[in-house]
């Protein structure tokens, strides 16, 4: 764990891997260790620290083991994306495989960011690059994948992953509690229907 | 009661103080560019901090009141008047019901706070009025049209409030996570140069054009999350200073981060106007 300053308030905390930030910001959220507790792929921003003195010697008593799995969340997926061919032939597997492999995955929500509930889904062990010229729109409840990340679009927005299907899952209400299905955190799986 | 949109300019938004405490799920916090000028317009008609103010973008806002209210406008100065009499800028203002009040184009600075006895009383969503820009989380737009419902006020507008106004100055900063993902040091190199305002600039951030501050590491970094104020360096090198509805997280280096106090000003400065930095004491 590495502390770096982010002006007056707030201090980024360096961990070694998205479940850790994961767990680290739970840990923290728990303690009401700041106002925004933002977990990242490998860090954990504390933004509006309690006590700006104090929370260096509360963070060296954290473990990575300290926090329980997640909940459980099923999303089931329509697997007809424009991208779910070329996808395919990036993977040297046919369509079948791709929908196989993602729905043999366990994800982790590791962090949000983008859009409100755009979840950074990790647990792929392989990669798909971005787009090269990002789509001007992208439907809600578009199941997507970049680098090693899976996510679904919340709302339509523009967005530069390549889409291998679809949900009708409602991923953010503003008036639902909570408002995202996927906060950090939360274990995925995805069932083809 | 309400007021009712007669006449609208660029922009025209519902903000209150935000609403912290929703970035780990992607919200931005939103809330008062100018913080202070709102906060006043507030005291002035004796609402309370947390109460919803109208962020009038340069001027072009007209409205009436179905019942007599007290209003106020302070920020950017612009022409105020009531039934085409001219009313005071930075007081509290009597609305007959009926009267019609007009905000013309401020000559300086860019946001207008129009406060409300009573506070402008939309839906709270996530605990706020404000509208936010990026996520669509909040009221929309104000509209011409619109009736906006006013809370009940709490007590009497303040006899006299008349703040010193805001010292205007570099804006000072203190370093940031990445300031070594610049080539030299960051803070002297950024308090060294001059830069203008972009025209791109919003509610997101306030673009920055100038000497590009030279990056050592040109990669992207594993998307980390971001502070109110954040001075994130883009590949190109030219500086974006985080406003309100900035986003959650982002994969740009943060080399430095502006003080609380000063931003303020980054609500109020124009496309074209000179910015500089200097390290906070």
């Amino acid at each position: 764990m590495h502390l770096l300053p982010v002006g007056r308030n707030a201090v980024l905390v360096e961990v070694a891997s998205p479940a850790e930030a994961v767990s680290l910001a739970t840990w923290a959220r728990d303690r009401s260790l700041a106002v925004d507790v933002v977990p990242g792929a490998r860090t954990v921003l504390l933004d509006g620290v309690v006590d700006a003195d104090g929370v260096a010697g509360v963070l060296a008593t954290w473990r990575p083991s300290a926090v329980e799995p997640g909940p459980l969340v099923e999303i089931p997926v329509t697997y007809d994306g424009p991208d779910l061919e070329d996808v395919a032939s990036r993977w040297g597997c046919d369509v079948d495989g791709v929908v196989a492999r993602h729905v043999a995955t366990e994800f982790t929500a590791a962090f949000c960011g983008f859009s409100p509930g755009f979840a950074y889904l990790a647990g792929l062990d392989v990669e798909v690059p971005r787009l090269d010229t990002p789509r001007t729109r992208v439907p809600a409840g578009s199941v997507a994948l970049a680098e090693r990340w899976c996510g679904v679009y919340p709302t339509a927005t523009p967005g530069g992953w390549r889409v291998i299907g679809r949900t009708q899952a409602r991923l953010w209400d503003a008036r639902r509690e909570p408002p995202a299905l996927l906060a950090p955190g939360t274990r995925v799986r995805f069932v083809a229907g | 009661m309400s007021l009712e949109v007669v006449a609208v300019g660029p922009s025209v938004l519902v903000q209150d103080r935000g609403r912290p405490g929703w970035a780990h799920l992607g919200v931005p916090r939103s809330g008062a560019l100018d913080g202070p000028a709102a906060a006043l317009a507030n005291r002035l008609v004796g609402n309370a901090p947390d109460d919803a103010c109208l962020e009038v973008l340069l001027g072009g806002l007209a409205l009436t009141s179905d019942e007599g209210v007290w209003v106020a406008v302070t920020g950017a100065r612009g022409a105020l008047e009531v039934d085409g009499r001219p009313a005071g800028f930075g007081e509290a203002a009597r609305l007959t019901p009926g009267s019609v009040l007009r905000l013309g184009r401020p000559e300086t600075g860019l946001r207008s706070y129009l406060a409300v006895a009573g506070g402008i009383a939309v839906d709270p969503v996530l605990g706020s009025r404000s509208t936010d820009t990026l996520g669509r989380v909040g009221p929309p737009a104000v509209a011409v049209g619109d009736r906006l419902p006013v809370g009940r006020p709490a007590g009497p507008p303040a006899a006299v409030d008349t703040p010193r106004p805001p010292a205007t100055g570099p804006l000072r900063v203190t370093p940031g996570p990445r300031a070594d993902r610049v080539a030299g040091d960051a803070l002297d190199l950024l308090c060294r140069t001059t830069y203008a305002v972009s025209p791109d600039s919003d509610r997101v951030g306030l673009r920055l054009v100038g000497d590009a501050l030279p990056l050592a590491v040109r990669d992207e970094l594993p998307s980390e999350g971001m502070v109110l104020g954040a001075v994130q360096v883009p590949p190109d090198g030219r500086p974006v200073v985080f406003l309100a509805d900035h986003p959650t997280t982002g994969g740009y280096p943060v080399v430095a981060v502006v003080d609380e106090r000063d931003l303020w000003q980054c609500a109020q400065l124009r496309p074209g106007e000179p910015v500089g930095f200097t390290r906070s004491r």
